[in-house]
């Protein structure tokens, strides 16, 4: 097992520094000059070239990146353009409200999704199977941002039962988990949930459906375990294979959220990622995506050594 | 966002039968679709919002450009204004149908792209092989490293604001995935004896591709990239939602989605009737796909 762990990471140390690569790269097929956003309108060519040393600019672009990749190593992202203040300390600061988020839309969507796709597969081809599929299709075909604001519009604006916008009530700076703070998240959890729903549903209707064409289910049938046994056996065969594809449905509503964000103006990275688009705050911009990136490449090394842990054919692979 | 997990679809791909009797095989599939019923409605009904995009300015419309002070945000229902007005009093009727041109062109043409050059970068990697294929299929995972809407916002926030720029983005997002299942199906195509066998009378590596690989690989890699319109639509219309589309006063789903969006406490069904055309198209490309995937299914 140790073994695999290790010959895991190191594959993962070539996609870490690409990505880092991706990212630096990002900032220098921006047209324009990166400067331009620090820069007064009507500076002089010495303070602009000034400001360009003093941001490493005036480098050859290998020099830069390998520069930068080595701060980065220490933790200095650079410092926001907008706000002066260190790109690491906002970015962390924003992904814990996305992180909040994405658990409660995992949970949701997870939940919601083995329940569907259980009954599903289970009973296929039948009206309930079709009615558990066109919840999973809508699901992923449901343009998420749609969504929100078509719940918002019900519930914020017709029924008035839970706010449109924020995490939190006025005043309130910090994250809690008590009712004035969750019921600000309802909404946004579910948006964010539809889609992990949507395909965990699929998942596991279509594993339900193998694993009851399997002998063994056959033989359990046989020995004359009742139905309820039988469907133990079924959880417990499709649940690897369900939590993996959760695991990177995590990854990708921490990287994706930027639209839900946007929609109900939820404090987290994908909020932040906006504006560092709209006011080309690039060394944001470029934190942002790094650390998201990072996450999901986390994630996903997460997931294939659970896998590994829970079948140990993995590993000989 | 939605990626279908990539084994099962790249199995489902593979799966496909591989298209030995090209013409009867694929007048089967055609049978088979024609059949079904939910394919045949998604079909008519993208059929139905094609045309009337392309035929737009013959239907008899308000112009889509043409605001009123005195009759913004009218109800749904309002005589002359069967669908409303937006917040500029422009016809949403008329809005919601030029609208279709761009929203599809943005949300169809990267996949399109894509497809053309993931199946070269893809039959490349497989039947070449070697040094070629870990130079391809290496960066292609770096490309996976990055969730697709985190990837599209991305290159598209860099590149700035605009119509070309966000083509751009989502190519780049559906590229890899494309290359991935193109070189897997080719990879288990290679090795089979009809490859064997031109290449043993001497055909060279272009035309193998070209004849004995495209063919038997194309029907898998379509059906996946069908499957990514879905997405590509609501990524597309998303990054207008989010201002790197296109630019107001141009009608565009994803954009007349976020000027209506503050009109939802005056007149709401009409500020959400933009997503409801995205999701129109999307549910119904997806429905379209699966069919698509189970009738080229024919062994079952």
């Amino acid at each position: 097992m140790l073994a695999y762990i290790a010959r895991r990471i190191v594959y993962v140390v070539p996609i870490v520094i690409s990505v880092a690569l991706v990212c630096f790269l990002l900032v220098h097929i921006t047209p324009g000059d990166p400067l331009v956003a620090v820069l007064p309108a009507d500076a002089s060519q010495e303070l602009a070239a000034q400001l360009r040393a003093a941001y490493g600019f005036d480098r050859p672009l290998p020099v830069q990146f390998g520069l930068w990749l080595l701060r980065a190593l220490h933790g200095d992202l650079g410092n926001s353009i907008a706000t002066g203040r260190p790109v690491l300390a906002e970015v962390m600061r924003a992904v814990g409200n996305t992180v909040t988020l994405a658990i409660a839309a995992a949970i949701i969507g997870f939940t919601m999704g083995v329940l569907l796709g259980l009954i599903a597969g289970y009973f296929r081809e039948t009206w309930v199977d079709k009615v558990a599929t066109s919840f999973a299709i809508a699901g992923v075909s449901v343009p998420h941002y749609w969504l929100g604001m078509l719940l918002v519009i019900i519930f914020s604006v017709q029924l008035n039962w839970l706010p449109a916008v924020g995490a939190g009530p006025s005043g309130s700076n910090s994250w809690a988990w008590d009712w004035a703070h969750l019921k600000y998240l309802v909404l946004p959890a579910i948006t964010t949930s539809v889609i992990p729903m949507g395909i965990v549903t699929r998942t596991v209707r279509a594993l339900t459906g193998d694993i009851l064409s399997q002998d063994f289910v056959e033989a359990l049938r046989a020995k004359g375990l009742h139905e309820r046994g039988v469907f133990r056996h079924v959880i417990k065969n499709a649940a690897p294979t369900a939590l993996a594809v959760m695991g990177l449905q995590l990854g990708y509503m921490l990287g994706g959220s930027i639209l839900i964000e946007t929609v109900f103006s939820w404090p987290g990275s994908g909020f932040l990622l906006n504006s560092a688009i709209f006011q080309r705050d690039l060394p944001l911009l470029q934190g942002t995506i790094l650390i998201l990136a990072l996450f999901f490449v986390f994630l996903n090394l997460l997931v294939d050594i659970a896998q590994a842990a829970i079948d140990p054919r993995i590993k000989r692979g | 966002m939605s990626e279908l997990p990539l084994s099962a679809t790249a199995d489902a791909a593979l799966q496909a039968a591989p298209a030995t009797k090209a013409r009867g095989y694929w007048a089967t599939v055609g049978r088979r679709i024609m059949r079904d019923k939910v394919s045949m409605a998604c079909a008519l009904v993208l059929l139905l919002i094609f045309l009337s995009a392309i035929l737009a300015p013959w239907l008899g419309l308000e112009d889509p450009y043409k605001g009123s002070m005195i009759r913004r945000l009218r109800h749904i229902g309002t005589t002359g204004y069967p669908l409303g007005t937006d917040e500029l009093g422009r016809d949403m009727l008329a809005r919601l149908i030029y609208g279709g041109r761009l929203s599809l062109v943005i949300g169809i043409l990267p996949v399109i792209l894509a497809f053309c050059i993931g199946t070269s970068l893809g039959i490349i990697a497989g039947y070449v092989g070697g040094k070629l294929n870990t130079a391809i299929m290496r960066t292609v995972d770096v490309f996976y490293a990055f969730p697709s809407v985190l990837l599209a916002i991305a290159i598209s926030g860099a590149l700035g604001a605009g119509i070309l720029n966000s083509i751009v983005a989502l190519t780049i997002v559906f590229v890899p995935q494309i290359t991935r299942v193109a070189e897997s199906v080719t990879t288990g195509v290679r090795n089979m004896d009809f490859v064997e066998a031109a290449r043993a009378s001497g055909a060279g590596a272009f035309t193998i591709m070209r004849v004995h690989i495209l063919g038997n690989v194309l029907g898998a890699i379509f059906v996946y990239a069908t499957s990514l319109i879905s997405v590509s639509m609501i990524l597309a219309a998303g990054l207008s939602f989010l201002g790197l589309g296109t630019k107001p006063p141009e009608p565009e789903w994803g954009l007349m989605l976020n000027t209506l969006r503050t009109a939802i406490y005056v007149n709401p069904w009409v500020a959400a009737l933009p997503g409801a055309m995205i999701f129109a198209v999307s549910i119904c490309f997806n429905l379209l796909s699966d069919g698509l995937r189970s009738a080229m299914d024919i062994r079952n």
